[in-house]
């Protein structure tokens, strides 16, 4: 009798197991299915658009055919340039105190988890802050504000990257052997010479890849641009003005109801991501290679 | 170094005093019934929340709508996150290990506005057309499901799409978590006789829940702010409807569609006390995770994500 139940017991464990598996199988085939939908969704809409006159020529009035999206390339270089600008340098810093001056003490700890929680603050709301910061205020002596403008949006990109920026540094800094330090330091350096021509110079790969990753995301954000650089039909190149970024244009052309502008969008929308998927792809390689060729 | 660092406790606090600021106006006039007063439409005498021509505001479908979707999301997203998680850490084959990986990045690196503008073309056609019919005729009888939306779009469909964006960022911190469970714990079970599933949930599951609970409430978080991607499929209408399938909105969507075509100061100041409470309510989510989740990865090495 007994022995009828443990091998009926020991049945349904192997059963129970086998269908864990299953599932688990399932599950993750049920994850990669939409990205495989939207990546040959986007290459089949995405690819019959694409053409010179998309990277040469600016959007032509609604319902006529033809024309570009060369002024939202333009608009979103020079907002992305804003943004790295701002959010590189300081992102770089903070991952450097991070790492190597702070490394251990509170500050640095209250310093890693208020940027972990900023990286979760919604786009939308950057977009909020950025447009009660600079846009609202009118009158004002300083230069940029009162105004919709590009600069506007590339501060509120800046800001959203300076977390992210500042977190895959200290992972890159980390990455770097100790043996490393106490070589320079072992040969009389001062410690911030130390940290500034050895070791974030030997994690210098990591780092820019991981800045290439910011910007990627960065380069897809269309909420915090809708109420800081707004759109514009022409061509623009001024800071001061307001400017059209890809990701809005894509957002305004799909809402429409001209099919010439679904295509623009779809051929916009292949650009963004084909730009992303090179960084991610990238940062893979560097972060698989453990970062560093003088450490292994 | 030591200003680079500071400059992130100046950006929260530049963030939460601009918003605060900005929005005075609403809530002076409102105060907290902001979030839960219920107008009347004096013609038709139904509810009504969202009235910018008189100046009426109630923040209550939104929250609604933000609520419903990204619990909706959570639904969806968190069964399929913990599979894929398990399959990659305990059971994958070596050379798939990589590649899903990869791939599973990539689902969380593509841009909001994508993932809205293949949702508005590819899948609410086919929830539409297919999905939306069956859920109505056979759990039509518990009231979530009236099919008496024919455009396809509502809470169901934001629900559907959020799942596929916060699906990476679950499963991937899953996975963090459970490869800091030390691989003794897994022997330890084994010698004894388990199968791989009693193993995976004794050894492994067990162990990792806080972290596991961390990296859903993370998720949450990321649900309740996502803007483009809802906006386009949510359907837009202030009101609040019981059926999963009508048209709503969300507080991100809100902010997107009327911003910048707020008709009156007292319009700005609503809508940026609907961002100000988005805010909050996603720093005390984020918080809460972060937490849970260094609870059970402390200790191990940093890795590259």
């Amino acid at each position: 009798m007994s022995v009828e139940t443990s091998s009926f017991r020991s049945r349904m464990r192997t059963l129970t197991d086998g269908a864990v598996t299953a599932l688990s199988i399932l599950a993750t085939l049920l994850v990669v299915a939409p990205l495989v939908a939207i990546f040959v969704y986007l290459v089949y809409k995405g690819a019959r658009s694409l053409n010179l006159a998309f990277f040469t020529q600016i959007p032509k009035p609604e319902g006529e055919s033809g024309g570009g999206m060369a002024n939202s390339i333009v608009g979103s270089g020079i907002i992305l340039a804003v943004a790295s600008a701002l959010g590189i340098p300081v992102g770089i810093g903070g991952g450097i105190f991070l790492a190597e001056f702070g490394r251990g003490t509170k500050l640095a700890n209250a310093v890693r988890f208020t940027a972990d929680v900023l990286n979760g603050v919604p786009s939308i709301v950057m977009g909020l802050a950025v447009y009660a910061l600079m846009v609202f205020p009118k009158g004002t002596i300083f230069p940029f504000m009162g105004h919709f403008s590009a600069m506007s949006g590339g501060v509120a990109l800046g800001i959203m990257m300076i977390p992210t920026v500042c977190r895959t540094t200290e992972e890159m800094l980390l990455m770097v052997p100790h043996a490393v330090r106490e070589a320079a330091l072992g040969l009389g350096v001062p410690n911030w010479r130390s940290v500034l021509s050895i070791t974030v110079k030997t994690a210098s790969p990591g780092i820019i890849t991981g800045c290439m990753l910011a910007f990627a995301r960065v380069a897809g954000e269309t909420a915090p641009l809708l109420f800081t650089a707004l759109g514009n039909p022409y061509m623009s190149t001024s800071l001061n003005q307001p400017i059209e970024a890809l990701p809005l244009q894509i957002y305004v052309f799909a809402n429409g109801p001209y099919e010439d502008q679904h295509r623009l969008a779809w051929a916009g929308s292949l650009v963004l991501i084909v730009l992303i998927v090179l960084a991610v792809a990238l940062v893979r390689y560097v972060a698989s290679r453990g970062v560093l060729k003088g450490a292994s | 170094m030591v200003l680079c660092a500071l400059s992130i406790f100046v950006i929260v606090a530049l963030i939460l005093w601009q918003l605060v600021l900005r929005s005075q106006l609403t809530w002076e006039r409102f105060g907290l019934a902001f979030f839960y007063q219920t107008f009347t439409n004096p013609d038709s005498h139904q509810p009504m929340y969202w009235d910018p021509v008189n100046e009426r505001f109630s923040a209550l479908p939104f929250v609604y709508g933000t609520l419903v979707s990204s619990f909706l999301a959570l639904l969806i997203a968190v069964p399929l996150s913990i599979g894929l998680a398990v399959f990659l850490t305990e059971m994958c084959p070596g050379f798939l290990r990589g590649p899903l990986a990869f791939l599973t990045e990539l689902l969380a690196a593509i841009p909001s506005i994508i993932y809205g503008l293949w949702a508005f073309y590819a899948l609410v056609p086919l929830l539409r057309d297919y999905v939306n019919p069956g859920l109505a005729r056979y759990l039509g009888w518990t009231g979530f499901f009236e099919n008496d939306n024919p455009t396809g779009l509502g809470y169901f469909a934001a629900g559907v799409i959020l799942a596929v964006m916060i699906l990476p960022i679950i499963s991937s911190l899953t996975r963090e978590v459970m490869n800091a469970v030390p691989h003794s714990q897994r022997e330890a079970v084994l010698a004894l006789g388990a199968t791989r599933w009693e193993m995976i949930r004794m050894g492994v599951l067990r162990n990792a829940r806080i972290g596991i609970v961390g990296a859903v409430i993370l998720g949450l978080g990321r649900a309740l702010g996502e803007t483009m991607a809802v906006t386009m499929v949510i359907g837009n209408t202030p009101e609040i409807h019981r059926s999963l399938l009508s048209n709503g909105t969300s507080m991100a969507a809100v902010i997107a569609n009327e911003f910048t075509e707020a008709v009156s100061n007292m319009h700005t100041s609503a809508l940026i006390e609907i961002g100000l409470a988005l805010f909050v309510v996603t720093i005390i989510v984020n918080a809460i995770a972060q937490l849970l989740v260094w609870a059970v990865t402390r200790g191990t090495p940093a890795q590259a994500r």
